[in-house]
This record gives C-alpha cells, structure tokens and sequence, in this order.
C-alpha cells in the first residue's frame, strides 16, 4: 500500500471554547488532485495552519509521507509547499528576490535557487518580469509566482488555500489548469481548498468540510452517487443544507 | 505522468528530508533573511531618513537649547566636563536602536496582517533560528543607522575619540539584540496594528525619557529618587550607559551583565511566545488567516 502524501488523523483544534475542527480524518495519496471542500469557516485555513506548523496540532496527528508534523516539523516542510489564502509575497522586492528570499528560508544555494527560479517562471510565462516589482504585476500573476515559489525547493506535496478567490475568470481557469498541469506531468500531491464547486471535476477526491467536521470524502463522481444527487453541487447541499456555494455545477 | 521526472523529483526530496541542514545552509538562511531585511531598508527611503532626522534634531536643537541649563558634571567615563551634545550622543545612539527595534517590532505585526510574516514561520529551519537570524538582521539595520548618524554628528564635532567608533560596536550589537527581542516580544502580543500607538506611549516614551539618555542619574536622584530607582531598573538606561562607556573604551560591567540578562529574557520570551503550540498566537488563531 503507497503511503500517502499527506494524513490527517482525528485532528481536532479549538481557539479556547471555541471549535474549529472536531475529529477530522483523512489523507491525500501521491500524484493526486484533492480538493477540500467547504464554505468559509468551514475550517479549511484552521487545517491549512496545522498542516504547515503555524499552529501547533491540539488533538490527533498530522504526517506529511512519513514525518509527523509536531515531531519532525523542519522534515515536514522541507516537502511541503504552500500557497496561503491572502497574498505572502513582498510588494516592494522584485520577483527573483522574493525567490531568492524563499531559497534561502530553505537553504538552498544561489545557483541552485536561479536555475530553478528561472525553470518555474518560463513554465508560468514570467521569465522576462524577474526584475520586476511584485507591486506590479496583477493578482493572476501574483498567485503564479506564489505557486512557483511554492515549488522552489521541489516539494513533493502542494497545499493551496482558497488560491483562486479575487481572480478573474481567465486567472482562475489558467491556475487551475497550471496546477492540475504538475499533477500529471510533475506527480506532486495537491490539496487545494475551496470553495468555488465549478474547481471540482468528477475524477478528483473531495473532502466536504463543513462546520469544522468532515462530512464525506471520496471520488467527486462517488460522494455524488452515494448522496443520490446529479451533481457535487446536489451533493454538497444535501450534506450541508447550505446553498451558499459560488460556482455552477460539478 | 512523467515518470523521470517524478523519479528524479522523489529522489530529490527524499534525499533532502533524510539530512538535518547543513551549517553552510544555516548560513544561507541566515544570510538570506539579513538580505531581505536591508532591502526593505533600501526601498524604504523615508524610514532611513526619518531614523536620521530623529537623533539629529535631538542632537542640533534640542541640545543647543538646553546646553546652558544642564549642566553636566564630572561623572564617568568622562574625564572632564563635556558639552551637553557629547553627554545625550550615547542616548540618541541607543534611541535610533530603540525606534528601529519598534519598527521592526511594528513591521512584524504588519507582516502577520499581510500574511508575509507565514513565508518565514513555514520554512523548515527551527523557529528559534529564524527568529533570531531576523533579530540579527534588524540589529544589523540599526547598526547601519547609529553609523549614519555618528558620521554626520562628526562634522559638527560631536563625537567620541576615534577608537571608540570600533570598540562601540560590540556594545551596540548587544544594544540592537535586546531592544530588538523586546520589540519581537512586543509583536507577538499586539494583536492588531492599530494598536501600536499604544506600544509608542506606554513603551518608547517612558524608556526613553526615565533613562540617562537626557539627563545623568544623579539630577534625577535629586529631584525624585523613586525616579531614580525606575530609571535604573530600565534596561534601556543600561543600554545607554554601555554605549556611553564603549565609545569612551571602558566597560560598564553592571549594565552589561544587565543587558545581556534582559537580551536573553526577551529573546527567549519572544521564541516561546512564537512557538506553535504554545505560544500567543496559537490561542487567538491568528497567523492561519481566518477559519
């Protein structure tokens, strides 16, 4: 059996009497597409921030291939790419030094660190802006070098929270595609949150989080038939009561 | 899938997981966040010029004012009596340290609202290094400033004796460190950025101005000893005094044990205020960003 990228093991986590997560569990295999599935404040940045060691884990375990966050944190992060909701990058450098920036927060060498910047930005159709400010760009453009930098150290397991949210159709449908793109060609894990249901395609595993609990988990095309509806969007209603989705139908 | 590539790729990062970090990539890490550090400096004109005009307006009217009325006496490490401007030099160097201390403090609490300040918590070195290497990175900014400001003070002839530039400089390291913890201390309990006026009057004013930076401690045992018992309890007091000594080549013992004592309770305090599972932010559930 593989063992999987990323494992969330009855992981609970409150903000004094208030609950976040209640007992969740589940894992991301190697080479997969999975989305996290939920409104806001459904939990998805609460997990997000357990799973990079922001916060530490409260209840339960968390283990990126083999090393349990809490215990073996800097060997976690080492494979570990992350794409945080709100915008990381710093307006005021140029794109190559927040690269560079991000290389030596994980010990890269300079050389090193260009040759794969310089890889990344041609794949994400920026490598004539590396000199540019960050201030400058648009915020497709900003999310593309937040996943290339993301993938600086060659992680083996990509996390992104909500990364579409304030981007245009054309943004969304091109990060989208970029990210599936490293899943085929790279065989990187991706969990990325969401709450946009038209992200899902019926071959990706979803797991619906919902008031810090989660309520299913499988192929998208499986949670639909076990809930007997005709889309994830049915599917996610009938296990949420909530129509608050944005997005047409999955 | 690209199965070379994946090979390679897993080999990669296997291979990297198994080792712990190497001190050539300590250094890099190390290296790196002093260099984002200075270039946020460099991009941040008006910050370098307002560190600058601070000490210098002290230093040209505020001296030059009050130069007849305060009167200073023979007290060490002076040899002799000295001009009002030469005495307040030590408290405006430890004042530069002291506002860029906040202003880091304040740019880490920006950098948590902004998000920015997750790029660094979520690299795989320890927390501690990483806090500390951003500590060193904004001594070393001060330093830069303290250098800035003694040179243009020289022009007007206020300055100590030449040696004193270079043995100053251990002292104004340990200065920069500790009134740096205190400012990274400072950040991880100031839950939002509005509420950095508070740090400006319940923090930076009274350290500054119930210290030795303005006025020697036996005026102020003159008029208030209770005062005076509250400046020397000030850490900052200290700083002053270890500068002022430095730049005359002594040593200040007791306010060198003091600051080293103090560096290393904010220091640690910082780190544990940082630290995942126990630290502040980890029970506000702030630096995830929302739910």
């Amino acid at each position: 059996m593989t063992t999987p990228m990323l494992s969330i093991e009855g992981v609970s986590h409150s903000y004094g009497r208030r609950p976040a997560l209640d007992n969740v569990t589940f894992a991301v295999a190697p080479a997969t597409f999975s989305v996290l599935l939920g409104l806001n404040g459904a939990g998805k940045s609460t997990l997000f921030a357990l799973i990079t060691r922001l916060y530490g884990t409260q209840h339960g375990r968390i283990r990126i291939l083999d090393f349990d966050v809490a215990q073996f944190s800097g060997e976690a992060l080492r494979i570990l790419g992350v794409v945080f909701q709100s915008r990381t990058l710093d307006l005021d450098l140029t794109i190559m030094q927040n690269l560079m920036y991000h290389a030596a927060l994980h010990g890269m060498r300079k050389r090193d660190a260009e040759i794969r910047a310089g890889e990344l930005l041609t794949r994400i159709a920026l490598s004539d802006r590396v000199d540019d400010r960050v201030r400058n760009l648009s915020g497709g453009q900003m999310r593309r070098v937040e996943i290339a930098r993301a993938l600086l150290h060659r992680p083996r397991l990509l996390v992104l929270d909500e990364p579409t949210v304030g981007l245009d159709v054309t943004s969304r449908a091109d990060i989208l595609h970029h990210v599936r793109h490293l899943v085929a060609e790279d065989g990187i894990a991706v969990l990325w949150a969401t709450h946009l249901i038209d992200e899902i395609e019926s071959r990706d595993h979803i797991f619906v989080l919902h008031q810090g609990q989660l309520l299913a988990q499988g192929l998208a095309s499986s949670v639909v038939d076990e809930c007997g509806a005709t889309s994830v969007r049915d599917a996610f209603i009938q296990l949420t009561r909530s129509e608050d989705l944005i997005g047409g139908p999955g | 899938m690209n199965t070379a590539v994946t090979q390679e790729h897993s080999a990669t990062s296997i291979g990297h997981a198994n080792g712990g970090f190497s001190l050539g990539q300590y250094a890099i890490c190390l290296k790196g966040i002093v260099w984002r550090e200075g270039l946020r400096f460099i991009h941040q004109r008006e910050r370098f010029i307002s560190a600058l005009v601070r000490p210098l307006v002290w230093l040209f009217i505020f001296a030059a004012g009050f130069r007849q009325v305060l009167g200073v006496s023979i007290i060490p490490p002076y040899q002799t009596y000295v001009l009002y401007a030469e005495y307040i030099t030590p408290g405006l160097i430890a004042m530069i340290q002291l506002f860029n201390g906040m202003q880091s403090s304040l740019s880490m609490v920006y950098d948590r609202e902004m998000g920015n300040m997750r790029t660094l918590l979520v690299s795989p070195f320890p927390r501690w290094y990483l806090l500390c290497s951003k500590l060193v990175a904004g001594t070393a900014v001060s330093i830069l400033q303290v250098y800035a400001f003694l040179l243009i003070a020289r022009f007007w002839d206020v300055g100590p004796p030449p040696v004193g530039y270079l043995l100053v400089l251990p002292a104004l390291v340990l200065s920069g460190l500790m009134l740096g913890g205190l400012g990274m201390l400072i950040s991880s309990v100031v839950k939002q950025l509005e509420n950095f006026a508070g740090v400006m009057n319940f923090v930076i004013f009274p350290m500054f101005f119930a210290s030795s930076a303005l006025y020697p401690l036996w005026q102020v045992r003159e008029s208030s000893p209770f005062l005076y018992y509250v400046c020397q309890a000030n850490p900052f007091t200290h700083a002053v005094e270890l500068i002022r000594f430095a730049l005359y080549s002594q040593v200040n013992w007791v306010s060198l044990v003091v600051l080293c004592g103090c560096t290393a309770l904010f220091v640690l305090g910082a780190i544990f205020a940082y630290d995942p599972s126990r630290g502040f932010m980890a029970r506000r559930g702030e630096a995830g960003g929302g739910r």
